[in-house]
């Protein structure tokens, strides 16, 4: 009776923390999304010849994040019947913009207008040390060559 | 040190490959931290400690394959991928590898890349 009972107020917790923790996320990604538009990202290689003898550096930007109580196990039983998991959709949706905002920031940070030849690598930590339930855990990490102008007059020439 | 992960730059010219360099970290989150982790996994959301610590992990691998890059004379490395691997449970590897290069300058009677 009282494992159930543990068993419903973590599925609860999970559920109002998870839920609000994804709002108060997801608003705080649009605004700084909006905040960083400036900067430009391409996933190409090929920096265009107008960007010559530009200074370079690599930037890059992770996060680690995991579903909730509830979603997991709301996932787990979803297994069951196949189909998309929206829960790990919007978990992993927004680990994945953190990333890129973070990598945004380290660029703006050093002054670059551009990334080029950005990546997305997602890998999967199964490191929580309790093997019964293995919880959902992912890290994903954006990188790539952020460009920086060296004087004005070029920059405005790409802009 | 120049790093990127792209192999050619406009305005830039490569005058010697010095091959593959790399460099790898293999980290382990300290208990307090796991637990910690564990419980924020009950309501979800970010994992700040260990994103920290895979950050302090990745800057180590980097440190550590420029520091080869310099032990060959390079300037620069060139096309620089990472990747992490799950060791056993509670420790990864991060591992950064790219070429190691000279690079220079291309003077203003050099060819122009094409556009």
């Amino acid at each position: 009776m009282a494992d159930v009972l543990i068993i419903l107020v973590l599925l609860a917790l999970g559920y109002f923390c998870g839920t609000i923790g994804q709002h108060r996320h997801y608003r705080s990604l649009k605004i700084r999304e909006a905040q960083l538009r400036g900067i430009l990202l391409f996933n190409e290689k090929k920096v265009p010849a107008s960007f010559s003898g530009q200074r370079f550096a690599l930037v890059s930007g992770s996060a680690v994040i995991s579903g909730d109580y509830f979603r997991q196990a709301i996932a787990g039983l979803k297994t069951l019947f196949g189909g998309r998991l929206g829960s790990f959709e919007a978990m992993i949706d927004r680990g994945r913009r953190e990333a890129i905002l973070r990598m945004k920031e380290e660029a703006r940070h050093m002054g670059a207008k551009a990334v080029f030849n950005v990546r997305l690598e997602t890998s999967n930590l199964k490191s929580i040390r309790s093997k019964k339930n293995s919880l959902a855990c992912v890290e994903i990490l954006a990188y790539g060559t952020a460009i920086m102008p060296q004087n004005p007059a070029t920059e405005k020439a790409w802009l | 040190m120049f790093l990127s992960n792209i192999e050619s730059f406009p305005g830039y010219v490569i005058t010697r490959h010095l091959g593959l360099v790399q460099g790898s970290t293999v980290r382990a989150k300290h208990v307090g931290r796991d637990i910690m982790a564990g419980l924020k996994n009950l309501v979800g959301g970010e994992l700040k400690g260990y994103t920290e610590l895979l950050n302090e992990s990745r800057r180590e691998a980097i440190e550590r394959m420029e520091k080869q890059a310099k032990a060959v004379g390079a300037n620069a490395v060139i096309n620089i991928r990472f990747s992490t691997a799950n060791i056993t449970a509670g420790a990864a590897e991060i591992l950064a590898y790219g070429t190691a290069v000279v690079i220079d300058r291309a003077m203003a009677g050099d060819a122009q890349p094409a556009r």
